[in-house]
């Protein structure tokens, strides 16, 4: 027997989400078809949108929706990167092959991390997780068979050999630089979708709804059972992994690696908060609005130096303070527009106390 | 002319309205005592007129000034002091510490110091020096008046200050005020104790729902009056 | 190599570490505020103490001494008209601004001053040193501790002895409560903010005084900072120079061992403390 489920079901759905989920899939389609369009210039590009995307998704996970604000996440790009040279170099493995093997590794490092760093109250847990990305470069500088602290690079038949370079080069007539582009340029393409897919998915379920508790109270979801310490940990260790395989990936294609570089706290920590401030935090839109935003505002003003990081550190702060949930949330507050609806729809909000004898303006 | 009163007094945390229009008068010199059943809006009448909460301005008058829009720094250099829900004590401080911060922000010559606080309740000279969390809640309870006291405050709101005590404690704490009334301040007191009420205040007014529901010369008002404002019914007993 | 060397150094630079923390200890300790921009401040005394000493063609003590209240007006206006607003139960806008705040204090200083190297010349002092039996120690690195100590002394005094300090505490434990006793707390955090940064530019002195800096100094000095505060415990202006003095052995006895491994032996000594004292050395009781 089948039943009507009574309207009880909390409404994620909107009816501009049933649009956008056809024009994202046209979308998908058009990027998938990039490499045979566009000139590899744009390939490489978007490359660079697109695995910016995911270190800011993952971060947007970590700070918007656990709490864990780490100004750390360079540790993961640059463990993931290095992980991927050692299998290639040292071991010969195929470099898309070592992608996956440097996920694995970037979750291996993010266990002990997280065994440290949780101990640190809130705002302490940021620098130490900058301490550990510290501690993972020296370390990795005194690893002389990866060129020490001068870096190295990747041998070039390691890249020229990759899987599906060759195959791609006789299906389609590439050659073999276009091959590797498009190639990383897919990579790149799938992680996003998976990354967004496993976001859009896990804050969509349950335990998403619990994360929410946990960020607005943690006190409160643990008296109804949300265990927050299992559902920090598990963010942090699947941001790892998806930062970690980014890391890899977007050292595939440089194919040259140093540690000063690979544990950038400016490229893969700085860049990326500003993308997800200013796209707006907390949404799984907001990074997209947001990398877009850099990669223009970085086109427009790369050429203007420091002056250009000094800009977008004030732009960053102007948003934090007068509009705290990006451009996007200034957008969707006005259209009322998500493109994916995962807060569930509740009119009222939480108590706002007029206060003013608390820390008084 | 009434040194304090509150006209139309609204006021609200977020979207619920817990003050609809209160109007109360202090008079100088005078002890008026506040009663109500919890959840009726006493303490947010005292965190109004005190300055925690912002207020409409012309909502609360002190010496014919609008003072609803004051944050609590400014009521107090008028000469408001107050003694909060829950005793409030800064675990950080020691007594006497405790004590001397309450003339941070008002340093007028007037009757109390550090050494008439120590006449009005000899309990804390002993121990000035302990962390205020070391003290029994009564003691705690002096300190918290003894502080508020500090700033030679021309009004002293009171809010709840037998919470908790037992009673022969209460009547310890009770037993000063005819020494602060003394000194000439107005007293305002809340209560949920209504023999206590009655016995120290010059008047009486019964809040419920945020609203005031009777007021009168403490010796005019009758158990059955009160019953009725305290519990919006007359069909029971009051205890 | 001397054993009781090595470890007077590190003794000597722990001092340096622990002017480093005071700063953002106290910061912390009233308004639960972790300035990730607090390096990033040390550096930019350390460039307001440079050019006064060489437009002025002053001694850079004297410099510092101008720096002074020069530095509080900046950590009072920074304070009271950005931070505050920043300040509630949600730690991350503190965070981002300060760390927003942190990259336009290293690329205005870049655009100002270039990616060159710097050091403040303090002449003789420089050089000299005292004979303190089986070992030498320089006389700036025992300034430079000895200004800790003096520092520590003269905050705790402020702390527990005056009425500000009282105020501070008071805000510290009930702002609402504080406000009550006519106490502002946004002019109570901008005072303890102002504070902190006369305690950098102390700690700027010594750091340009003692050794190169560059815009991008100052993320470095912010961690060890931090490591001091942590592996000290928090809430203790003592435990904080403990911290400072472990960290500044850990790093000259990983130096003697192997020059590339200082601050690596640093980082690691942090680590450890983390596993076994999670709350610090010298924790205070409760919190
Ligand atoms: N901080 C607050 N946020 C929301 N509601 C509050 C808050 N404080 C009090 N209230 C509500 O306001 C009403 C009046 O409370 P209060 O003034 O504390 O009453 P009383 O002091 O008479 O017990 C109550 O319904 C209470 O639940
Ligand atoms: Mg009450």
């Amino acid at each position: 027997m089948t039943m009507a489920i009574p309207s009880f079901t909390v409404e994620t759905r909107t009816r501009a989400s049933t649009f956008s989920a056809i024009a994202v899939i046209a979308l998908l389609l058009l990027a998938f078809a990039a490499p045979f369009i566009v000139s590899r210039g744009v390939i490489q590009d978007l490359f660079f949108i697109l695995t910016m995307l995911v270190l800011a998704q993952n971060w947007n996970l970590l700070a918007g929706y656990a709490g864990l604000i780490s100004v750390g996440q360079q540790a993961f790009v640059g463990f993931g990167a290095y992980t991927m040279f050692g299998a290639v170099i040292l071991f010969g493995v195929d470099p898309v092959v070592a992608i996956l093997i440097a996920g694995a590794f970037a979750v291996a490092l993010a266990i002990p991390t997280a065994f440290f760093t949780f101990r640190l109250y809130g705002p302490y847990f940021a620098i130490g997780t900058w301490v550990v990305a510290e501690v993972a470069r020296l370390l990795l500088a005194q690893w002389k068979a990866l060129g020490g602290g001068t870096g190295t690079s990747l041998p070039r038949d390691a890249t020229r050999d990759m899987m599906g370079v060759g195959f791609m080069r006789d299906l389609f007539g590439m050659k073999t630089s276009e091959a590797g582009d498009a190639l990383t340029y897919w990579l790149a393409l799938i992680l996003v979708i998976a990354t967004i897919g496993f976001i859009y998915g896990l804050l969509r379920s349950k335990q998403g709804l619990g994360l929410a508790a946990v960020r607005d109270n943690e006190q409160a979801a643990r008296a109804v059972g949300v265990d927050a310490m299992r559902m920090k940990t598990f963010v942090y260790l699947a941001t790892a992994f998806m930062t970690g395989l980014a890391g890899a990936l977007i050292y595939v294609q440089k194919a040259r690696i140093s540690p000063d570089a690979a544990f950038s706290v400016t490229d893969w920590t700085a860049y990326v908060i500003f993308i997800v401030v200013i796209g707006g935090i907390g949404t799984i839109e907001g990074p997209i609005l947001g990398v877009i935003i850099f990669f223009l505002l970085q086109n427009l003003l790369a050429d203007y130096g420091s002056w250009y990081l000094l800009m977008l550190g004030l732009l960053g702060i102007a948003v934090m303070l007068f509009a705290p949930r990006g451009l996007w949330g200034l957008f969707s507050d006005r259209t009322s527009i998500q493109l994916f609806p995962v807060r569930r729809v509740l009119k009222g909000g939480p108590l706002n106390l007029t206060h003013k004898g608390g820390p008084h303006g | 002319m009434a040194l304090i009163e509150t006209r139309g007094l609204t006021a609200a945390y977020g979207d619920f309205q817990a003050l609809f229009g209160v109007d109360i008068a202090v008079g100088t010199g005078e002890t008026i005592a506040i009663i109500g059943a919890n959840g009726a809006g006493k303490t947010t009448l005292m965190r109004s007129i005190s300055g925690v909460i912002a207020n409409e301005p012309a909502s609360i008058l002190y010496r014919n000034e609008p003072i609803g829009g004051l944050p609590a720094p400014d009521i107090l250099a008028r000469g408001i002091a107050m003694v909060p829900e829950g005793r409030k004590l800064f675990p950080s401080l020691s007594v006497e510490e405790n004590l001397l911060i309450g003339r941070y922000g008002r340093t007028v010559d007037g009757p109390w110091t550090l050494d008439s606080i120590f006449g009005l309740f000899p309990i804390l000279k002993e121990r000035r020096s302990n962390p205020s969390t070391a003290l029994s809640g009564g003691q705690q309870q002096m300190v918290a008046i003894g502080r508020a006291l500090m700033s030679n405050p021309d009004v002293l709101l009171c809010d709840e200050i037998s919470l908790g005590l037992a009673p022969v404690v209460v009547r310890d704490i009770y037993a000063a005020f005819p020494r602060i009334r003394e000194t000439g301040a107005s007293i305002v007191i809340v209560e949920q104790d209504i023999a206590q009420a009655l016995k120290v205040a010059d008047r009486v007014y019964c809040m419920m729902e945020g609203r005031v529901t009777l007021s009168g010369r403490a010796d005019d008002l009758s158990r059955d009056d009160i019953h009725k404002a305290y519990f919006g019914t007359d069909h029971h007993e009051l205890a | 190599m001397n054993w009781l060397d090595t470890i007077l150094q590190g003794v000597l630079l722990g001092g340096l570490y622990a002017l480093f923390a005071a700063g953002l200890s106290l910061v912390f300790g009233i308004m639960r505020l972790v300035n990730l921009a607090h390096g990033d401040l040390i550096v930019l005394a350390a460039f307001l103490i440079l050019v006064l000493a060489t437009t002025l063609g002053i001694n850079p003590f004297v410099a510092a001494v101008i720096a002074m209240p020069l530095m509080f007006a900046i950590g009072w206006a920074l304070q009271y008209f950005l931070l505050n607003r920043t300040l509630g139960k949600d730690i991350l806008p503190p965070l981002l601004v300060t760390f927003g705040l942190s990259i336009v204090i290293q690329n205005g200083l870049l655009e100002s001053f270039s990616a060159d190297s710097r050091r403040v010349f303090a002449g003789r002092l420089e050089s000299a040193s005292v004979n303190l039996g089986p070992v030498t120690a320089g006389i700036m690195p025992l300034m430079t501790f000895f200004s800790a100590v003096a520092v520590i002394v003269c905050l705790n005094q402020l702390i527990y002895r005056t009425s500000v300090g009282r105020a501070f505490r008071a805000t510290s434990d009930d702002p609402v409560t504080a406000g009550l006793m006519g106490i502002r707390p946004q002019r109570i955090f901008a005072m303890a903010t102002g504070l902190a940064m006369v305690v950098v530019t102390i700690a700027a002195l010594y750091l340009g005084t003692r050794a190169n800096f560059d815009p991008t100094s100052g993320p470095s000095r912010l961690i060890y900072a931090f490591e001091a505060v942590i592996i000290g415990g928090l809430g203790s202006l003592w435990g904080t120079l403990a911290g400072g003095i472990i960290l500044g052995v850990a790093q000259t006895v990983g130096a003697a061992m192997n020059p590339e491994w200082q601050i690596l032996a640093g980082h690691l000594a942090f680590l450890a403390v983390l596993l076994f004292k999670p709350r610090g050395l010298f924790p205070r009781a409760v919190d």
